[in-house]
């Protein structure tokens, strides 16, 4: 019998096939089809304060501009005074989906101010969230800002949020960091049970008949997933925290790569959101005939043994890495 | 004595009134009308929320098409068995007149509860009086008249019992706005004490009445000569006992309240001489005067009437002190060439009959008068006046009060010094704009107050007519003991002005005491604000010794993250100064307000607006007032020397508030005012204004063409004419080749731009360099007179000839003049843009009945109107018949045109030989299509006219007076939805069934915008609205499609958002087109909770999802063999949510039932699919599959 099961942070999972944070987890029934299909946990789409602070200022212009202004409308709209702008859905979709799945629910945040990160971080913990992944989605485009102030700010999030709430944390890394590993390691110093390798940043495309920056998100490819796979074999083993591999897993072979890289669990949304929520079961079987084809029993078998800790010569996988790519055959 | 515990609760009278009708009914069939919608939409909220009535069942609430269909579900229901309400005022009960006698004759107990309002005669108004619930007075209602706030909640019940006891229908009254919308400390009955009022056994009995295929029998039969009369006569005994059921029923609410109320009522000197009678809200202002002038010796006293109808002539006699001598009967109606008005009518025939039958030994001395139409003020010093009246040897009669009637000599002048001991109370003045939330706040602090204190408190709003950067006045009175005054305070011991440059334009500070607290919300601080205020409010502040405190209540939004929110912070610092209450006692009761307030938007809102109120106690600031005044004497700018004396005068009180002091004599006779004032009122009610760049215009004329308020204009002319052309002026070389010496500029009229962005937003061009576009939204400088030099600059430069222009572009359609201009519609406003483009296609022959609505209002409504008329003097001939009748009324203007032209032109055949045979061929013959024809045909009738002048018989006279009608006119019915889909539907039908040349404009908001977003049948599936709280689950009705079965009715669906263009040339074939036409504007509205800014990015959104398809059906092409439908816009490019969740119609049921929005979204996207399906597959029919055409 193959164990597929696997540890993220202090979450036992039934595999290590993590939902990340998609639109698809908007409705509580796809949430159970993802248990249904397999999933070891589902990671929610994210909470943005950002877009609650403009939907609320919204509502409020729109409530401040046609409530009392006029003598013969007093008001337009039949409720808009009980119009809930806030966090109210998103904890709703919590509640639901941990009363409906049996399997962890990870909510995910996007907050924007200090007041958001821990009032929202307290809600979701409320809500019945078994952990939070700390999203935070930050492009220092003003260029004063220095490479410390930028790695503080993550540090300070993740202290903050870490002081807020006891479930644990897991954080959304992005690759653009000068020293990812000292960061890594700050992060799980502040607090951090789990860090989550990388976020894809929106990247705006530009139309050039209209000038206008036209934004663009474009679903991950399986070749993707090298600079993640990278970080986790650099990562694994060394810094006491969980492991969650994102980007380009589009089937068994790449959530291998990852498993065998270090990471406790591959998450997976492009592919789903491509092929169907079912995909999960298909991934799943892959892997299991895979383990089973290499002798694997248990995901822990295998679970890091291509990190750079089980090379015999890390440095030689540092360099190796830069000077095989440059000798392919690619280049030629 | 009140045997029951009755809470307090701070409402206003519509809300008194449907509390108890809800609770005392199982139907409520209704139809939004101002001043009562707010009783309608209460009922339907309850009952989604699922509140019970007394029997523990929530009423069926039902909107209707009108209130004419209302009254008919009313009758049904009634008849049925159900105890059946409805909720009306002023043209809504006319409409209900019909029913209302089935309903009486039938002795059908039933209340209709009414916020008295004024009748549309030479105007409509909004406004309070009594005119509509007279004209009611024959239907066989009784009429029970409600004085107050508490009464208004009383007597919702007496009516109701009384009904129910006596079978006789009860239409249950009170003010119009000063009652339906004074917020006022009452009296809750108790669920128990209403329980008890109404006896259960009355209700089966009229359940029993009812029709019943079980218990057969009929009712409504047609009777015949010999015994119709006797019939009327039967119910006789039941009109006899009402006034006795009413007392008894009052003697009952007495017991069980403690409030105690008779049909008629006597207050003041119980040794009075002489008396008022009166009733409405006006009894509580001359009773007051009357008590306090008898305190001080004077024999005054007031009667009155709460039971008009029937009239209790007993209970009059017997109320009224035996030694009254003299009667001063007031009615708040007109009833133009009676021998007086009806209150007076009554009580005059009272004493007749009492002195005829020898019940009185005389009769005293009475007069009547009129008094508080359309809410004109009733003051304590105009009841003195009326008072002192009947002193005099001979008594004014038949007097008008609050007016000065210099024509007929009518009017009393009033003793302005006196006024009432109003020390008891604190009285303040708030002076905000409609959007800044004053209100809102104003509202909220009586609550405070009224609830958490035994303080009595009262409020009420004035709002100006305009619907963009209208000012609101809040007049706020606190005291120990109840509040009594239905009028305005002229007295006030606290005033605080919410935005800072009213105190160059309005006048604030006369209303202050001396020693008033002036609170300022100013961008200068306690050290500079000095020096910044006008020498008028200087010195006002200095004679009047007012203490003068400032707060930067923007920045302190600002600063705490609620940027343009001044009210709670405005609100604080009023109970931080007033006293009201004390001071840490006010701010943690608006803690607990805000916290109440704000219990859904989350702890983060809760703690910024309790932060904004703690910042700003420390950024309240008195200011230390210099001993003198240092500011120059700043001269009003009034009205241009180029503006009508009427305007310049008559007008121009208005815009000042002083409309009050306008005599009759000064009025027009008939309702006829000039056209084109709007553009002498320059409101400025943005500091920003649109700026054009013209190195970067490509001059589309996009802006122009969706400019809300024609405030952008285009011109290009030769060069030469730049000379002496002011500093600043811009210009541009036209962009057509083969013009080198041609300009161009474009102007924006700054002081009537609201900044409402739609022109950014529709520019094409984007400077590469810096972001902004060619033309941009920007603050205005200080000083406006260099602007105004270019403005008249701009004027001087040659207009463009109609001729010249290509009417088939947008960029040709810039430089046609509008016939509509600064109106006083919503910044950003979605319909008017529709308007201007109307009238500058067709405005110098164009003929328009409006439909009552919000396009009546913005223009319609004094001081100023926006329909406009250029320099030759020509230009669209407005006019408002009603709402439910625009269809007919429009159409009747086309009889005219028609019927006048057929008579010209047999006049013309006539006299030919004597004006000239080859002018009458020309002028008979003439093609009108194009503007070029149009221009030589008023050339020949111009010619035409100069040869009749010189011809002495009777034929050549008429000729002249309709020799006009030779130049081809333009009828247009312009309305929105409701009118169109609802209240006048079968109208509209039918003038489009008539074949008649008439083209109707429907500025289609999908809901009543114009009386606060009621469901229409334009409301689309899944969205909510009033009456449709929980998502609308019918579909909207496809008008376009109804139209086209007709097979000889020009279609159009537009969206100027989507495609100006397409607009552009659908207007154009409906004008064109023979026969009657219909256009159907997609057009934004406040009522869809848009950021207005982008609602022609909403109007191409939702043609983009195939939810507004833009659709031609033109009959010619039918004639011609051709396919008549025409689908303009594409295939749907995105899915209906997309479009719809950027507006918070759709949106908010998926806050409140997500799961019915999610149904309701896929429905609506299945009708979508298959409307576009159907309109697609049209599109590919050929000619035969539509009606064929004559």
């Amino acid at each position: 019998m193959i164990d597929i099961t696997t540890r993220y942070m202090d979450l036992e999972l039934r595999s290590p096939l993590v939902v990340s944070a998609n639109p698809l987890s908007q409705k509580v029934a796809n949430i159970v089809a993802m248990e249904d299909a397999g999933a070891g946990a589902v990671v929610l789409f994210s909470l943005f304060e950002e877009q609650i602070r403009q939907e609320a200022a919204m509502v409020d212009e729109v409530y401040r501009a046609t409530t009392n202004a006029f003598a013969e409308a007093s008001d337009f709209f039949p409720s808009l005074e009980d119009y809930a702008v806030g966090p109210g859905q998103y904890l709703e979709i919590i509640r639901q989906a941990k009363e409906q799945t049996s399997i962890p629910i990870i909510a995910s945040l996007n907050g924007v101010t200090p007041e958001g990160w821990i009032e929202y971080a307290k809600d979701i913990e409320q809500a019945g969230a078994d952990a939070l992944e700390i999203n935070v989605y930050f492009i220092p485009a003003d260029i004063r800002l220095r490479p410390d102030e930028v790695e503080q700010r993550y540090v300070d999030i993740v202290t903050m949020v870490r002081e807020t709430i006891s479930i644990p944390i897991a954080v959304k890394l992005n690759p653009y960091f000068s020293a990812i590993g000292n960061t890594a390691l700050r992060l799980q110093e502040a607090g951090a049970d789990a860090l989550v390798l990388f976020n894809r940043f929106y990247q705006p495309d530009f139309d050039i008949e209209e000038l206008k920056a036209v934004p663009n998100l474009d679903l991950s490819e399986p070749s993707e997933i090298r600079l993640p796979l990278l970080w986790i074999a650099v990562l694994y083993g060394r810094i006491p925290v969980s492991l969650a591999a994102t980007t380009g897993v589009h089937g068994a072979r790449e959530m291998i790569k990852y498993l065998l890289a270090g990471a406790d669990v591959a998450m997976v949304a492009s592919a789903i959101l491509k092929n169907g929520i079912p995909w999960i079961g298909a991934i799943l079987d892959d892997l299991e005939t895979y383990m089973d084809a290499m002798n694997f029993i248990s995901v822990g078998a295998f679970k890091g043994s291509m990190s750079q800790r089980h090379i015999s010569d890390p440095t030689a996988y540092e360099r190796s890495n830069y000077i095989q790519i440059v000798d392919s055959k690619a280049w030629r | 004595m009140a045997t029951n515990e009755q809470s307090v609760i701070t409402i206003d009278g519509n809300e008194a009134a449907a509390y108890v009708a809800y609770r005392v009914n199982e139907v409520c069939a209704i139809y939004p009308i101002t001043p009562s919608s707010a009783m309608a939409e209460l009922a339907d909220e309850w009952s989604a929320k699922g509140v019970k009535n007394i029997w523990g069942n929530s009423p069926e609430v039902i909107e209707m098409q009108s209130e004419g269909g209302a009254a008919g579900a009313v009758h049904g229901a009634l008849q049925t068995g159900s105890l059946t309400t409805t909720f009306t005022a002023s043209q809504g009960l006319m409409l209900m007149l019909p029913n209302m006698y089935k309903i009486a004759g039938e002795l059908t107990p039933a209340v209709f509860h009414v916020a008295a309002r004024a009748l549309s005669a030479q105007a409509l108004s909004i406004f309070g009086d009594h005119q509509d619930v007279m004209a009611a007075r024959t239907t066989g209602f009784a009429l029970l008249a409600a004085s107050s706030v508490q009464e208004a909640h009383d007597f919702a019940l007496i009516a109701q019992a009384a009904t129910l006891r006596s079978r006789i229908p009860f239409i249950h009254f009170f003010d119009g706005f000063r009652t339906s919308h004074e917020v006022n400390k009452i009296s809750l009955i108790p669920e128990s004490v209403i329980r008890e009022m109404i006896d259960d056994r009355l209700v089966l009995d009229h359940r029993e009445r009812a029709l019943n295929p079980d218990n057969p029998f009929i009712r409504g039969t047609a009777q015949n000569p010999d015994v119709y009369f006797q019939g009327r006569e039967t119910v006789n005994p039941f009109y006899d006992s009402v006034p006795g059921i009413v007392a008894q029923e009052m003697r009952e609410f007495a017991e069980l309240t403690g409030r105690e109320y008779a049909p008629v009522r006597y207050f003041g000197a119980k040794d009075a001489d002489r008396v008022i009678v009166l009733m409405g809200s006006g009894a509580e202002t001359a009773i007051e005067t009357a008590e306090f002038l008898a305190e001080s010796g004077g024999k005054t006293g007031v009667v009155q009437v709460s039971l008009y109808r029937p009239f209790p002539a007993n209970d009059l006699l017997a109320t009224i002190p035996a030694g009254v001598k003299r009667i001063a009967v007031l009615d708040r109606t007109k009833e133009p060439g009676a021998t007086g008005e009806p209150l007076y009518q009554d009580v005059l025939v009272t004493y007749t009959e009492a002195f005829t039958e020898g019940r009185v030994g005389e009769i005293p001395k009475i007069v009547g008068g009129r008094y508080g139409l359309s809410s004109k003020e009733f003051t304590p010093a105009m009841v003195k006046t009326i008072f002192d009246n009947l002193e005099l040897e001979s008594p004014k009669n038949h007097f008008t009060i609050g007016i000065i009637d210099d024509v007929g000599g009518t009017s009393l002048e009033i003793d302005n010094a006196f006024g009432l001991d109003e020390s008891g109370w604190t009285q303040a003045l708030f002076y905000g704009l409609g959007a800044d939330g004053t209100v809102g706040a104003n509202k909220n602090s009586i609550k405070i107050i009224g609830e958490n204190t035994d303080l009595f408190a009262q409020g009420y709003f004035v709002y100006d007519s305009k619907k963009s950067g209208a000012k609101t006045v809040s007049h706020l009175r606190f005291g120990k003991k109840p509040v009594r005054a239905p009028y305005l305070i002229s007295s006030a011991d606290f005033v605080a002005c919410h935005q800072f440059n009213f105190v160059e334009k309005e006048e604030m500070l006369a209303q202050a005491k001396p020693g008033a607290v002036f609170l300022l919300n100013s961008p200068y601080g306690p050290d500079e604000v000095w020096d910044n205020l006008p020498q008028r409010v200087q010195k006002q502040v200095l004679a009047k010794g007012l203490k003068l405190f400032v707060i930067d209540a923007v920045e302190v939004a600002r600063e705490t993250g609620m940027a343009g929110r001044i009210n709670t912070i405005m609100q604080t610092c009023f109970f931080a100064l007033s006293g009201v209450l004390p001071r840490d006692e006010a701010i943690a009761a608006i803690k607990k307000a805000i916290e109440k307030t704000y219990s859904k938007k989350g702890r983060l809102v809760i703690d910024k607006n309790f932060n904004a109120v703690d910042r700003s106690l420390e950024n309240l600031h008195e200011v230390s007032v210099p001993s003198a005044a240092n500011a120059a004497d700043g001269a009003f700018r009034g009205m241009p020397d180029s503006a009508p004396e009427f305007v310049r005068t008559v007008t121009q009180m208005m815009i000042e508030g002083r409309g009050d002091e306008i005599p009759v004599g000064a009025m027009p006779v008939d309702g006829t005012f000039p056209s084109g004032t709007s553009k002498y009122e320059k409101r400025n009610v943005s500091d920003r204004a649109a700026v054009w760049e013209p190195d970067l215009c490509i001059q589309c004329g996009n802006c122009g063409f969706v400019c809300p308020h024609s405030v952008i204009r285009s011109k290009f002319y030769h060069r030469e004419n730049l000379e002496g052309a002011p500093a600043g002026f811009k210009s541009a070389p036209v962009n057509a080749r083969g013009f080198p010496e041609t300009k161009y500029s474009l102007e924006v009229y700054a002081e009537d731009c609201t900044a409402c962005n739609l022109c950014y937003d529709v520019c094409p061009v984007t400077d590469r360099s810096g972001g902004g576009r060619a033309i941009n939204v920007l603050k205005k400088p200080e000083d406006l007179d260099p602007l105004r030099d270019r403005i008249s600059f701009f004027e001087s430069l040659p207009n463009i000839a109609r001729t010249e222009v290509n009417y088939s572009t947008v960029h040709g359609v810039q430089f046609l003049e509008p016939y509509f201009e600064f109106s006083g519609a919503c910044a950003g406003c979605g319909e008017t843009p529709y308007v201007k483009v109307l009238t500058q296609l067709f405005g110098d022959r164009l003929l328009v009945a409006n439909a009552t609505g919000c396009s009546s209002i913005y223009g319609g409504n004094l001081p100023t109107t926006p329909w406009t008329k250029d320099a030759a003097g020509r230009g669209p001939a407005w006019s408002n018949s009603l709402f439910e009748d625009n269809a007919e009324f429009g159409l009747g203007m086309r009889l005219t045109v028609d019927k006048q032209l057929s008579m010209a032109r047999s006049l013309l055949e006539r006299l030919r030989k004597e004006v000239g045979e080859a002018l009458a061929d020309e002028i008979l013959t003439a093609p009108q299509e194009l503007e070029s024809e149009i221009g030589e045909q008023r050339v020949r009738v111009a010619l035409l006219k100069d040869r009749l002048i010189g011809l002495d018989v009777p034929e050549a006279k008429h000729l002249f007076s309709l020799a006009d009608q030779f130049v081809h006119r333009c009828v247009w019915l312009v309305g929105g939805d409701g009118w169109a889909y609802d209240i006048g539907s079968a109208g509209l039908d039918h003038a489009l069934a008539s074949g008649k040349n008439v083209n109707v404009l429907v500025l289609d908001t999908e809901v009543y915008s114009n009386t606060g977003g009621q469901m229409s049948k334009a409301t689309p599936t899944a969205a909510s609205a009033k009456f449709a709280a929980a998502g609308k689950r019918v579909g909207k009705k496809d008008l376009a499609l109804q139209a086209i079965s007709y097979g000889n009715v020009y279609v159009a669906q537009i969206a100027m958002g989507a495609n100006p263009q397409q607009t552009l040339l659908a207007m154009r074939e409906a004008e064109a087109y023979e026969g009657p036409s219909l256009v159907l504007a997609y057009s934004h509205c406040i009522a869809h909770g848009i950021d207005m800014e982008k609602g022609l990015l909403q109007q191409k959104l939702a043609v983009d999802s195939g939810y507004w398809p833009l659709i031609r059906y033109n009959p010619v092409l039918r004639k011609k063999g051709l396919n008549p439908f025409v689908l303009d816009s594409t295939k749907p490019a995105i899915p209906l949510r997309k479009y719809a969740y950027n507006e918070l119609r759709y949106k908010v049921l998926t806050q409140t039932n997500p799961t019915e929005a999610e149904t309701l979204m896929q429905l609506a996207q299945e009708i979508v699919d298959l409307r576009w399906k159907t309109y697609e597959e049209m599109a590919g029919f050929g000619a035969a599959a539509f009606r064929p055409v004559i």
